[in-house]
């Protein structure tokens, strides 16, 4: 009885012909289920269910101290790792209100930018191999190659870097280090191109995703899509520009905004960003301050009563950190606003009347990072 | 005009002389056929090894990597180790199946492929079946695999076998119009179906250069229709793995899995040969004219190196087709055909026995 009101809620018709994609499926990136209600091969209704990843994160953070909650983000949105930590150590900088070396922010910002960049890399990749073009896969994997080359010289690890703390950074940059960006900016700047000739003129790749699912502004503002995929709609909330951290005030870049919000603006404006992104690092890499890697703080962290919010634009939206803190070493509570989880059900209203292969074609162009929607 | 080109008629006549030495006619009729099926098991699971073979060379070199390099000198026993694999997999039966249907499904899609193989001209003589319909019998053959496809997928129980086989079968008989069709400019042309006369028919040229344009036309069409009608390359959403896991196939393990795997690398074979066959020129070597120095000198490669050449040339287009373009979904593959396909294919003819009357061909 239960069962049957709870499917009815959900679905409506008795009748309706019924097909999971997932939680196992090689094209929804991660654990995530799509209940989807055919009538032959177009969709009538898409029920997207989360959850098989929640690990608990949040609740964990209460019980770790503010150091250690920083190694926990990490696993959110992983492929934007070290935007996660550096949105909770602003906010844990801005509670305390502590002032972090000129160098921090360079070093930081740089980072930034690198893992957007293989982010976005990753993205291609996946995004032409659910289209079927299996190739595409290897040639963005091998481009991404380079940086986690980088991150594996100065850090030790190739995905999660780590290397944040409240106050500024555990280690310095080697020395190597800007000549190793200056190499892959030269590289990559080489090999873009070869994205476009490769998938973006093909006509079977534009007639699948040209005109297939428009979000409208008004939509996107509803929903909270934000990222690329809120700006290919006109949804001009780059967090950079608005409410600018680290050094993006210092740095002259463009916010990529298109109007048109079908699938194939979404994977120009990451294209897009892929190119802005470069424009960022050269404007940087030569210009890194010398001075200390961190400020000098305590050893405990207590941050003082009260309410503490910090944004930072992720590769795939605007990832927000709200701290409640009473004074103790763990936080009282911390909730994250993460990008894809508003990301992900604007596809319930995008993915009506369209076919099974649109449904992976649009979802791809959202890019979705399945342990950030369940944290 | 081939005076060089080895006959093997002549090998084929003595083993039929001399079993008719020593057996009586229908003994002899019995044995001959024996040893022509063993010959093409025997030839059709080679091809098929080294066929998966090439394609994960192909596919990796595209990918820039390397491809299957540890099992033998460069990899060449990787087949043989995956098709030991595959024997040795549990059959697992699919409970409230179809099961006759389950299980004969595989056998009618390699049994179709089969009988297309025989009727193809590997070089002068050695032609298992020469009918004088040779075109007509191929087609109607080969268009015995979608019932195959379509039992399997019904037969299979699961939501995504059947929309994977229904996605299938519509897309196998809407290009086999196509494929029909373009063969029929070349057998306008040529004024035969009986492939070995096709193939006689190109002693002074290749139709794709003596036909020009509207023979280069055809073949563009054949090559997009026969890569739709194999389920390969970007039409190959009938098994695509990252919107179906594996469509009609689904829930077919071990051996079974394996035949539908190896008839679809032996039907790409097929219609590459095919291609090779009516478009350019067979077993026939490169002629310019008749009878000059370049002719003999072309003579001078065997007649099947000229074939496992040229169709091999037309696999590795094939190839290249699947690991380039992305996938086309239904409706646009659909469109395509009859929206696109068939209305230039028909104008074709129409050209080509326009041309043909008025003898404006070479």
């Amino acid at each position: 009885m239960q069962e049957e009101i709870v499917k009815n809620i959900i679905l409506g018709e008795d009748d309706d012909y019924i097909i999971n994609v997932g939680p196992q499926h090689p094209s929804t990136h991660g654990v995530l289920r799509f209940e989807v209600s055919l009538q032959g091969e177009t969709i009538k209704k898409v029920v997207p269910h989360c959850g098989y990843i929640h690990r608990g994160i949040e609740k964990m953070c209460e019980r770790d101290t503010y150091p250690q909650i920083i190694h926990l983000t990490d696993r959110m949105d992983y492929l934007s790792a070290h935007m996660n930590n550096e949105a909770v150590c602003l906010c844990v900088e801005k509670a305390l209100e502590v002032e972090v070396p000129e160098r921090v922010t360079y070093i930081r910002t740089i980072l930034d930018e690198l893992n957007r960049i293989a982010s976005h890399q990753l993205w291609w990749s996946a995004m032409g191999m659910d289209m079927g073009a299996l190739t595409t896969f290897f040639y963005g994997l091998r481009d991404r190659e380079k940086i986690l080359d980088i991150f594996e010289e100065s850090f030790g690890t190739r995905l999660i870097q780590s290397v944040n703390a409240p106050g500024g950074l555990m280690q310095d940059i080697h020395t190597g280090f800007q000549k190793r960006i200056k190499e892959f900016i030269r590289y990559f700047r080489k090999k873009l191109p070869e994205y476009d000739q490769l998938l973006t003129g093909n006509v079977i790749f534009r007639e699948r995703t040209e005109g297939i699912a428009k979000l409208s502004l008004e939509d996107a503002i509803q929903y909270g899509v934000t990222g690329p995929s809120g700006r290919a709609s006109g949804f001009s909330c780059d967090i950079r520009k608005i409410e600018p951290y680290g050094t993006y005030p210092k740095v002259d870049f463009k916010e990529i905004l298109h109007t048109e919000g079908d699938t194939i603006t979404r994977y120009k404006v990451r294209i897009e960003e892929m190119y802005e992104s470069m424009n960022i690092l050269e404007q940087l890499v030569d210009n890194i301050p010398a001075g200390d890697y961190s400020a000098k703080m305590k050893a405990v962290l207590r941050l003082p009563v009260g309410e503490f919010y910090q944004r930072v634009e992720t590769a795939r939206g605007e990832l927000g950190v709200y701290i409640v803190s009473d004074g103790n070493k763990s936080p009282y509570r911390i909730k994250f606003r993460a990008p894809n989880f508003s990301n992900l059900f604007i596809i319930s209203k995008l993915a009506v009347g369209y076919k099974i292969a649109d449904l992976i074609a649009i979802s791809g162009s959202l890019d979705l990072v399945i342990p950030d929607i369940d944290r | 005009m081939t005076f060089d080109i080895y006959d093997f008629s002549g090998l084929t006549q003595s083993i039929d002389k001399g079993l008719k030495a020593s057996m009586s006619p229908g003994w002899t009729l019995l044995t001959e056929f024996v040893i022509i099926g063993l010959i093409f098991l025997i030839f059709y699971a080679i091809l098929g090894l080294f066929l998966v073979y090439a394609e994960r060379k192909v596919c990796a070199f595209i990918q820039n990597r390397i491809g299957p390099n540890r099992v033998g000198p460069l990899g060449i026993f990787q087949t043989i180790a995956d098709l030991i694999k595959l024997l040795m997999k549990e059959l697992i039966p699919i409970k409230n199946a179809d099961k006759l249907l389950f299980n004969i499904a595989p056998f009618i899609v390699i049994i179709a492929s089969f009988m297309a193989i025989a009727a193809i001209p590997f070089a002068k003589g050695l032609h298992a079946i020469d009918f004088n319909i040779g075109i007509f019998y191929i087609i109607a053959v080969s268009s015995l695999g979608v019932v195959g496809i379509l039992l399997a997928g019904w037969s299979s129980n699961s939501k995504y076998s059947l929309i994977g086989a229904m996605r299938s079968g519509a897309q196998v008989i809407s290009y086999e119009l196509s494929i029909g069709l373009s063969l029929l400019t070349i057998v306008v042309f040529a004024g035969t179906m009986q492939l070995s006369g096709i193939v006689e028919s190109q002693a002074n040229g290749w139709w794709i250069f003596k036909g020009h344009i509207p023979a280069v036309i055809a073949f563009v069409v054949f090559l997009i229709a026969s890569t739709a009608e194999t389920n390969r390359g970007p039409f190959d959403l009938a098994e695509a793995e990252s919107e179906l896991t594996a469509g009609f196939h689904t829930e077919y393990s071990g051996i079974k899995f394996a035949f539908f795997f190896l008839a679809e690398f032996m039907n790409m074979f097929i219609v590459a040969s095919i291609a090779a066959t009516v478009f350019l020129g067979g077993w026939m070597p490169l002629h310019f004219g008749v009878d000059n120095a370049f002719n003999r000198i072309m003579d001078y490669i065997p007649p099947i190196v000229w074939f496992f050449g040229k169709t091999g040339t037309v696999i590795l287009i094939m190839m290249w087709f699947k690991w380039t373009f992305p996938r086309l979904r239904i409706d646009q593959l659909l469109t395509l055909e009859w929206k696109y396909l068939l209305p230039i294919n028909l104008l074709n003819i129409v050209v080509v026995a326009f041309l043909t009357l008025m003898g404006w061909h070479f």
